[in-house]
C-alpha cells in the first residue's frame, strides 16, 4: 500500500525517475536508431553533416525516390545470400538446444535426487566449467578437429555448443528439480515403477515450466554465440552472428555497409519478439541462480 | 537413488562436458608444450659460369612430410611459456635493468604483446565490474520506484542490451560513435574539432570498449537487484522509517546487506565473463588500440597459413590460470560454507 508520504514527489523520488529514464534512452535508443536507420541509404544512416537526414531520410529520396528503401535487406538476403546464414542458424539452434535440453533434464534430475557427495562435486566440476573462457576452449579444438576431418561441420559445432552449455543448464534444472516434491516420483517407486519410468510418467508431464525457461537461455547462447562457431564453422556453414561480422569486413571495402546493418537488424528481430513473450521466464531465469544461492 | 542409476541419468551430460570442455583444456595444455618444426632445409650448389655458389633452399616437401606426420610439431616444454610473445622473462629482466624509473619500467613492460593483452583485460574487468555493480543497483532501486504499470516495459527496455548478441550489440554501438555517426559527429561538433575519432585514440577506445561493457552487462545485475529488492522485508522497512531513518540511511542499513548474497554471486559472474571479453573488440575493430587476452589467442589461431597453435595453448593456459586466480576467493568462501553445513 502507498502511503501518502510515499507517493508525494521527493527530491530523491525526482532522481531516481531521472536515473531511470535516462538508462531507458541509453538502453533503447541504439536500437531504434538502426532499425529506423537500416531502411536508409548510406549517406543518411552515417549523415555527418546533418543528422536529421537519418530521420527524414533527405538522400535516400533523392537516390530512391521514397524516404524508405530495403535496398539494404535486398543487398544482405539476396546478394549477400544471407538466408543461408539464417538456415544455419535455425539448425544448429534448435538441434543444440534439444540435444542440451535432454541432457540437462535428465543430469539436473540426477544431481537433484542424488544425497551422495559426489553430487556436489559433479556441481562444482560443471561451475569451474562454466567459468573457463570458450575461447580458451576453441583453441584446445581446432588441432584435433582438422586432424579427425570433423572440421567446419555443423554436426560439430551442435555438440561443441551442447557441452559448452551443459554447465549452465546443469545448475539451472538442478535447482528447479529441487522444487519438485521428492514424493511424487518416490510414491510412483512404491507402486512398481522403475526410476526411469517414475521420471518419464510422473517428473516429465510437470517439468515444462522449468524447461522451457532453460531452453531459453540454451536458445540465446547457441543463437549469439560468436566465440566458437566464428572459429569452427567453414564459410558456407556460417551462422548469423559470425555472418554479420564477417559482412562487416567485405562490405565495408564496397562501401555496402548497409547490407551489414540491415543483415544486423535481421539477426536481432527475432530476439525482440521471443523477449516480448517469454519476458516474465527469462527474468526468471536470469535470477533462479541468484536468490537460491 | 542408486549409484548405478546415478550413472546412466549423469552419463550424457557428464559424458560432453568430459569430452568437449576438460579434454580441450589438457590438449591446449599439450599443444602449449610443442612447437612448430622447423622447416627443413636442404643445402645445394648450383655451379654456374661465375664458380659455385651454395644455396640454401627449403624443402617444402619434406616439411609438409614431417608435419602431417607429427602435427604438434616437437616438444619444446615450458619454453613458449617465457618467450618474447608470452610471459617474456628475458625481456623484463632486460628491461628492469635498463629502466631509469618506475615510468619507463611500465613502459616497457606496455610494449610487450602479452602483458599489454593483460593490463587492457584486468583494466577491463576491474572498471566494468564495479560500475555495473553500481549503477545496476541504482537502476534497480529506480524500477522498483516505479508505478507498477510502468515496470514491465522498463524491464523490457533494459533487457535488449543484454539478451542481444555481444558481436552485434557492440556493432551497432560502433557504427553511431564513428565519426560519421549519429554519437560520434555530435561529439566533433561538441568539442569543435572535426579530427575527434574514437578509432584513431587508445584512450578514447579503451573508455568506448568500457562503456560498451557497462552497457551491456547492466541489465544482469539490474535484473538480480530487482528480483532481490521484492524479498526485502517490509518489517524491517518500517522499523527502520519508525526509528527515524531516512531513505538513504535506509538503502544502506537495510536494503543493501539484504542484497549481499546477491552482490558477490553477480560480482563472479562479472568477473568470469568480464576477463574473457573478446566479441567487442573485434566489432570495434580495436586491435591496434587495445588486445585482450581472447583477442590474442584469436589472432595466433587465425595466422594465415599456419595457426600458431603452441603459442594460443600457452596463452590459453595463462588466461585459465588468470581465472582460477581471480575465482579462487569465492570458491574458498563456497568450500567452507559447504563444510560448515556438513559439520
Amino acid at each position: 500500500m502507498a502511503t501518502k508520504a510515499e507517493s508525494r514527489l521527493t527530491t530523491l523520488r525526482v532522481v531516481s525517475y531521472a536515473l531511470v529514464i535516462t538508462w531507458l534512452i541509453i538502453a533503447a535508443f541504439p536500437f531504434l536508431w538502426t532499425v529506423w536507420g537500416s531502411f536508409k541509404v548510406q549517406g543518411d544512416f552515417f549523415s555527418k553533416a546533418d543528422w536529421t537526414n537519418a530521420i527524414y531520410g533527405i538522400l535516400t529520396t533523392r537516390e530512391t525516390g521514397s524516404a524508405f528503401t530495403l535496398n539494404g535487406y535486398f543487398g544482405a538476403w539476396i546478394q549477400e545470400e544471407f538466408w543461408r546464414n539464417v538456415f544455419n542458424t535455425l539448425v544448429i539452434v534448435f538441434f543444440t538446444v534439444c540435444i542440451s535440453l535432454t541432457f540437462g533434464t535428465l543430469g539436473g534430475y540426477a544431481l537433484a535426487r542424488s544425497g551422495f557427495r559426489y553430487a556436489f562435486w559433479v556441481l562444482m566440476a560443471a561451475l569451474a566449467f562454466r567459468a573457463m573462457p570458450h575461447i580458451t576452449l576453441v583453441s584446445g579444438y581446432m588441432l584435433p578437429f582438422f586432424e579427425w576431418n570433423i572440421w567446419g561441420l555443423k554436426a560439430t559445432t551442435v555438440i561443441v555448443l551442447v557441452a559448452i552449455n551443459q554447465p549452465f543448464t546443469l545448475w539451472m534444472l538442478h535447482s528447479f528439480f529441487l522444487n519438485i516434491p521428492k514424493d511424487m516420483d518416490e510414491s510412483a517407486m512404491v507402486d512398481g515403477c522403475t526410476r526411469f519410468q517414475a521420471f518419464w510418467n510422473v517428473i516429465v508431464p510437470v517439468m515444462w515450466p522449468g524447461v522451457i525457461t532453460t531452453g531459453l537461455f540454451s536458445f540465446l547462447l547457441a543463437y549469439n554465440d560468436y566465440a566458437v562457431t566464428s572459429m569452427l564453422l567453414s564459410k558456407p556453414n556460417e551462422t548469423m552472428v559470425p555472418a554479420v561480422a564477417s559482412f562487416l569486413g567485405s562490405v565495408q571495402v564496397q562501401g555496402n555497409i548497409m547490407f551489414a546493418v540491415a543483415a544486423v537488424v535481421s539477426a536481432t528481430a527475432p530476439l525482440f519478439i521471443l523477449i516480448l513473450f517469454f519476458q516474465r521466464q527469462i527474468v526468471s531465469g536470469l535470477t533462479a541462480g541468484a536468490v537460491k544461492g | 537413488m542408486k549409484h548405478r542409476t546415478f550413472f546412466w541419468f549423469i552419463l550424457p551430460t557428464l559424458s560432453a562436458m568430459v569430452l568437449f570442455i576438460a579434454l580441450p583444456i589438457v590438449s591446449v595444455f599439450i599443444q602449449s608444450l610443442f612447437v612448430q618444426h622447423e622447416q627443413v632445409l636442404v643445402v645445394s650448389e648450383s655451379c654456374g659460369p661465375f664458380g659455385c655458389v651454395e644455396e640454401t633452399q627449403v624443402d617444402t616437401e619434406a616439411t609438409a612430410k614431417l608435419r602431417e606426420e607429427r602435427p604438434l610439431g616437437q616438444f619444446n616444454g615450458l619454453a613458449t611459456y617465457f618467450d618474447r610473445s608470452h610471459l617474456a622473462s628475458a625481456e623484463i629482466a632486460e628491461v628492469w635493468r635498463t629502466s631509469t624509473g618506475l615510468s619507463s619500467f611500465i613502459d616497457g613492460i606496455m610494449d610487450l604483446k602479452f602483458y599489454k593483452a593483460l593490463v587492457f583485460t584486468l583494466t577491463y574487468t576491474f572498471v566494468v565490474t564495479p560500475l555495473v555493480l553500481i549503477f545496476g543497483l541504482a537502476v534497480a532501486v529506480g524500477v522498483n520506484n516505479l508505478p507498477k504499470a510502468f515496470r514491465g516495459v522498463a524491464i523490457f527496455i533494459s533487457l535488449l542490451p543484454f539478451l542481444v548478441a555481444t558481436i552485434v550489440g557492440s556493432m551497432i554501438l560502433s557504427w553511431m560513435v564513428d565519426g560519421e555517426g549519429i554519437i560520434g559527429a555530435t561529439l566533433q561538433n561538441i568539442f569543435n574539432d572535426p579530427s575527434l575519432s574514437i578509432k584513431a585514440s587508445t584512450p578514447l577506445m579503451w573508455i568506448m570498449l568500457m562503456v560498451y561493457g557497462v552497457w551491456h552487462t547492466l541489465p544482469f545485475a539490474f535484473i538480480t537487484f530487482y528480483a532481490g529488492l521484492q524479498t526485502v522485508p517490509q518489517d524491517t522497512l518500517e522499523a527502520a522509517r519508525v526509528d527515524g531513518a531516512n531513505k538513504w540511511q535506509t538503502m544502506i542499513s537495510v536494503v543493501v546487506p539484504h542484497l549481499m548474497p546477491l552482490v558477490s554471486f553477480v560480482t563472479l559472474m562479472l568477473l568470469m565473463d568480464n576477463f574473457r571479453v573478446f566479441e567487442p573488440l573485434v566489432s570495434f575493430q580495436a586491435e591496434a588500440h587495445a588486445q585482450s587476452l581472447s583477442t590474442f589467442i584469436v589472432s595466433d589461431l587465425r595466422e594465415a597459413g599456419n595457426p600458431l597453435y603452441a603459442s594460443a595453448g600457452a596463452t590459453s593456459m595463462l588466461t585459465i590460470l588468470g581465472v582460477v586466480i581471480l575465482l579462487t576467493p569465492v570458491l574458498i568462501r563456497t568450500w567452507r560454507d559447504f563444510n560448515a553445513k556438513v559439520h
